[in-house]
């Protein structure tokens, strides 16, 4: 088995449709159902994000994330699947895929 | 004693069948494409040791197979490999008719030509593992340093092992658009040794044999899928016009120009023979709608007696298909000899309207031709200089500055 961390990525959307979470509901409740979603979640806004930097023994703290794009990390989906194939079909069946780029990364020991 | 050169013959003649199945073969039995890689080289280079002094074996494939999975047992061995693994390795077949070897090559050129993996990264990596071509090999025929050309493949399998790209055939859902993946690749790697023209260039030439033995290797391991049929037929029909389509500068002969004779017609014959039998299974695709096109071209005696009629009907069913701005063109052009230049124009003016093609030679030049044909020479003048603007090659801007020559006279 191998594990692979989904990044649901792209610009937030001011006005996401509606049909758009009844559709990722029917998502996690497949992916959870076939045993491939371990978890998941969206994410806080970007411009919410706190970046920690040690640096000399020092906490450094900055506003906002660590690097300034528009496309950000809206929200991720921990899956365990047979191989990339498994794991591109669950990605892309989630309803967000439509819209924007959903980056499928292993994880390193998997 | 059997002489060197015969020796190496001979391993040449093994190695080209059977590199590409002992490495398929040891990849499945230790998931490890380095170690398989090694152990055939092993293989090779013991064959080259032992045969001079014993004769060439009289299975000579599978002493090979057999000296390369002993490797993979005694370095698995080495490295403290757990028992039921090294149990698999023991038991890997010996070269059997009946075996599914051939099942591993295609999990292999399967895996290889991924489409999660760059399109460069497939393509090497397929001729490293089921053609054999060495890394330098390699960038020779793709002008790249060896160690571009090295990193390239060891990304790429890396990314094969790390991802967890699965060592398989698709399943049938994923069937037609992965063999699609890889009839492109091998497409791709043909049309990079045809676009090689000159003699300095035999290495890229030689990207041609190895497209072709892959094609037929699939030919033989698909035989029910009509595009792989297709996709041989193309690459033996384009072949098959090697020897004519330059001249002894190297510059490139337009197909109406060739010596016909210099065609290899035993190639156009086994070609036609395929494209006929991939379409009675009456589910054509661009690989047997474009391998019947040039066959149309290979089996007709003269330019003038081409059946232009049946390869513009070709061009309907391709451009639906494949409706790319360069098929639609070339259906113009096709269009044009069937009905005549004013039935052509329209076409290529509608392309040229698009904007789809700015930029590109061929399209003024099409133009340029067809005006010229009308006898309406000022714009043919206009159409031949701003394809000359555009570039193409030396030949090919010599044509055109004689044929603007010719209008403005």
């Amino acid at each position: 088995m191998m594990r692979y961390l989904l990044l649901i990525c792209g610009e937030p959307i001011e006005t996401m449709p509606t049909e758009m979470d009844t559709e990722t509901a029917a998502w996690v409740e497949e992916m959870d159902g076939r045993g491939v979603r371990k978890f998941g979640n969206a994410l806080s806004p970007a411009s919410t994000a706190t970046t920690v930097r040690s640096v000399d023994g020092e906490v450094l703290l900055s506003d906002g994330p660590f690097t300034e794009t528009k496309e950000q990390i809206l929200g991720f989906d921990l899956i365990e699947c047979a191989d990339l194939d498994e794991a591109i079909e669950v990605a892309a069946k989630h309803p967000w895929a439509k819209f924007g780029p959903i980056e499928v990364r292993a994880l390193w020991s998997s | 004693v059997v002489e060197l050169t015969e020796v190496e013959a001979a391993v040449a003649e093994v190695f080209r069948e059977e590199w590409g199945r002992m490495v398929a073969t040891l990849i499945r039995l230790t998931g490890d494409w380095d170690l398989a890689e090694e152990c055939a080289q092993d293989a090779v280079a013991r064959a080259l040791e032992r045969w001079p002094q014993d004769g060439v074996p009289r299975k000579p494939g599978a002493w090979l197979t057999t000296t390369a999975r002993n490797q993979a047992r005694n370095r698995l061995r080495r490295a403290g490999l757990e028992a039921a693994k090294l149990q698999e390795v023991m038991a890997m077949a010996v070269v059997d008719e009946s075996s599914d070897f051939g099942d591993d090559r295609l999990r292999l050129i399967f895996t290889c030509c991924h489409p999660a993996l760059p399109l460069e990264g497939r393509v090497a990596l397929t001729l490293r593992t089921l053609a054999g071509l060495t890394t330098p090999e390699i960038a020779r025929a793709f002008l790249v340093s060896e160690s571009t050309m090295a990193q390239r493949i060891v990304r790429t399998k890396r990314k094969i092992r790390q991802a967890g790209i699965p060592y398989r055939v698709p399943p049938a859902h994923l069937l037609p658009e992965r063999t699609t993946a890889v009839l492109g690749v091998v497409y791709l790697l043909f049309n990079e040794g045809y676009a090689a023209t000159s003699g300095a260039d035999r290495v890229r030439g030689e990207l041609c044999a190895e497209a072709i033995h892959l094609a037929r290797m699939l030919a033989r391991l698909m035989p029910d899928d009509p595009e792989v049929l297709g996709l041989l037929a193309l690459t033996l029909l384009q072949d098959s016009r090697r020897d004519a389509r330059q001249d002894s500068d190297g510059d490139l002969i337009p197909l109406e120009e060739q010596d016909r004779d210099l065609w290899d017609h035993i190639a156009i014959a086994e070609a036609s023979d395929l494209v006929e039998a991939a379409l009675r299974r009456g589910a054509p695709g661009p690989y047997q709608v474009q391998a019947a096109i040039a066959a149309c071209h290979g089996t007709a005696p003269s330019a003038a007696d081409t059946d232009w009629r049946q390869i513009a009907g070709l061009y309907a069913h391709l451009v639906q298909m494949v409706p790319t701005a360069v098929v639609r063109l070339n259906r113009a052009v096709a269009v044009a000899m069937a009905d005549g230049p004013a039935a052509g124009l329209p076409l290529v003016d509608e392309l040229d309207e698009s904007g789809e093609l700015a930029g590109y030679h061929l399209l003024p030049a099409t133009r340029a031709d067809l005006l010229r044909r009308l006898g309406r020479h000022r714009e043919a003048a206009d159409s031949y200089r701003a394809a000359l603007d555009l570039g193409g090659t030396e030949a090919e801007r010599r044509f055109l500055a004689q044929r603007l020559a010719e209008v403005t006279a």
